[in-house]
């Protein structure tokens, strides 16, 4: 089985928001009709958006971190806002894991957004249907593309590349591997959701060295600057064993 | 939770008109059975089908405010093997056409004898009736478990939400068939209607009285911590992805002051609970009309309170990543 998921990576995330505006602009000009903004060049611009990214600040001055926390829907392998819907608008495909909304069947009940613990569902205003991250399932299938540019807008983007794009139920493969060997996390664990975007942590590189460490004992020069013994004013223990 | 007011009117409108529903048949039951008086030729049973059958189409009514298509809500029956919103959906009309049968059969004294023996005969209207508590069980139990499936809205996720919608309906569904009763003059009806309502309304209290401690000492199992998977305990958000708000940012949030929700809670208990058991226990003998209905009134308004605490109070585990609201 297939499941085709995102990898972000907090290490390196530097928080510009590209993947925010690429989504949008390869979203909102996509075939399932645009994403709808109010206000988008007034005071308190507002609109439908798949992909958002947050800012922490992690621990007390001094000693603070930056984290920029790219959020979108996660696609979880139990999705709770599935079953809920009670149309079948929402829905997870068998073929890649992907979970998407029908927009033609949608009714606006906003039951799923109720039902999802991460707020990844957000109702579009004018068109009255809750929309999410689709993972650009009109563009990494679509073979007019080049086969590198088949995948989502935000990874493409991603000029840090702290996002990855990949199958996580394939072993073998960089996403798998990356979380592996990374210590890829999910999100809210707690709830039996099984996102299957994961997230790297920040990671650091931290080298212990001991004192003992600092000082090269077998030192070559150590053993030249060694002064020789000077012979011993008056009788030593040596020389009483020969009487 | 933001309380959207099609639905607080949809739950509190048909959760009275399932209680009136159950109270004309138990005392059509009670009446066959000989334990209360007939209605004589007060069409008791019709009359009080007819409004419930209102209440239940107001209900749908204002559901449909909540909805953003409309014209495809009749696609929301499919997916009654998962959803309870969709179960819902189908319970309501059937209940709403169990109920219309019911009051025709009433209305137009269309009722037969459906079964006898010895002594007992029972009415066809009964085998209706039993239809119909069937479908506003299911309808209780629909309504409750769309809030009460949710696991972690934590507040929601308890059996006591689904008792809680069970009596809050009950309560207000008898109190509404005490002053109807007494509207037609039915004296010994009132005492066993109004009793009940006084037993249902003591009854919540008990049980929401009890959520209410619940989710004072509720525990939240999802944290900032889990929620962006970084473990310190101080974890402050100084960017929500959003300059002028989003969706995330109006759906799950009141918006209210603690000292306004505080308020709410007040009214509520007030007057849901010792007010109309006050306005009935007067009035159960001297069968006073006005007072009767003001008792259900009051208690409908206070529910109405009830309501848009209920949703209110539920903390959404997404508004972790909103802390700056």
């Amino acid at each position: 089985m297939t499941q085709l998921a995102l990898i972000i990576d907090l290490n390196v995330c530097v928080g510009c928001s590209a993947c925010v505006t690429s989504c949008k602009e390869w979203n909102t000009s996509g075939p399932a009709g645009f994403m709808s903004d109010e206000n988008p060049y007034q005071k308190d611009p507002t609109g439908t958006f798949f992909n958002r990214v947050q800012t922490y600040e992690v621990g007390e001055f001094p000693k603070t971190e930056t984290v920029h926390f790219p959020k979108s829907c996660l696609h979880c392998e139990e999705p709770p806002c599935v079953p809920v819907c009670p149309t079948g608008a929402s829905y997870k495909r068998k073929l890649d894991g992907i979970v998407l909304v029908d927009y033609d069947k949608c009714i606006g009940c906003k039951y799923c957004s109720w039902a999802c613990p991460y707020g990844a569902r957000e109702i579009d205003e004018h068109q009255k249907v809750m929309k999410k991250c689709t993972l650009c399932v009109d563009r990494i299938y679509d073979e007019n593309l080049p086969e590198a540019e088949r995948k989502p807008a935000c990874v493409l983007a991603c000029p840090t590349n702290a996002r990855l794009f990949g199958d996580v139920h394939d072993a073998d493969s960089e996403v798998s591997e990356m979380i592996r060997d990374q210590g890829g996390y999910q999100l809210m664990p707690e709830w039996g959701t099984q996102p299957s975007n994961h997230y790297l942590p920040r990671r650091k590189n931290k080298i212990t060295i001991h004192k003992d460490e600092l000082v090269r004992v077998d030192n070559p020069l150590n053993k030249e600057q060694k002064e020789h013994h000077k012979p011993v004013d008056g009788s030593v223990l040596d020389d009483s064993s020969f009487i | 939770m933001h309380p959207a007011f099609s639905v607080i009117f949809l739950t509190t409108l048909i959760g009275a008109a399932q209680g009136l529903f159950l109270a004309l048949f138990s005392t059509q039951v009670y009446s066959e059975f000989e334990l209360l008086p007939g209605i004589g030729d007060t069409n008791y049973y019709g009359i009080g089908a007819a409004i419930s059958l209102i209440l239940l189409i107001g209900g749908l009514a204002s559901s449909f405010f909540h909805l953003g298509h409309p014209e495809r809500a009749w696609r929301s029956a499919a997916c009654w093997r998962t959803s309870w919103l969709s179960r819902e959906v189908i319970a309501l009309p059937t209940m709403m056409l169990a109920v219309f049968v019911y009051g025709i059969i009433h209305l137009f004294g269309l009722d037969s004898i459906a079964f006898t023996h010895g002594e007992i005969t029972l009415s066809t209207s009964l085998f209706v009736g039993i239809f119909g508590v069937v479908t506003t069980f299911a309808l209780f139990i629909c309504t409750a478990m769309i809030y009460a499936c949710i696991k972690f809205l934590q507040e929601w996720a308890s059996p006591l939400t689904v008792i809680n919608y069970f009596l809050f309906g009950t309560a207000s569904g008898f109190t509404l068939a005490t002053a109807l009763a007494s509207y037609l003059g039915l004296q010994e009806h009132i005492l066993f209607l109004g009793g009940w309502a006084i037993v249902l309304t003591i009854l919540v209290f008990i049980t929401r009285t009890a959520s209410l401690y619940r989710n004072s000492r509720i525990k939240h199992k999802s944290t900032m911590q889990s929620a962006i998977g970084i473990r310190h305990n101080k974890i402050q958000q100084k960017a929500q992805g959003a300059m002028g708000g989003s969706f995330n940012t109006r759906e799950y949030f009141h918006g209210k002051t603690a000292m306004f929700l505080k308020s709410v809670k007040f009214i509520f208990m007030i007057l849901v609970f010792p007010v109309p058991v006050l306005l009935l226990s007067t009035s159960l003998n001297n069968g006073n009309t006005e007072v009767l209905i003001a008792a259900f009134v009051i208690q409908f308004i206070g529910l109405l309170a009830e309501r848009w605490y209920f949703f209110a109070q539920a903390n959404h585990p997404q508004n972790i990543y909103y802390q700056t609201v």
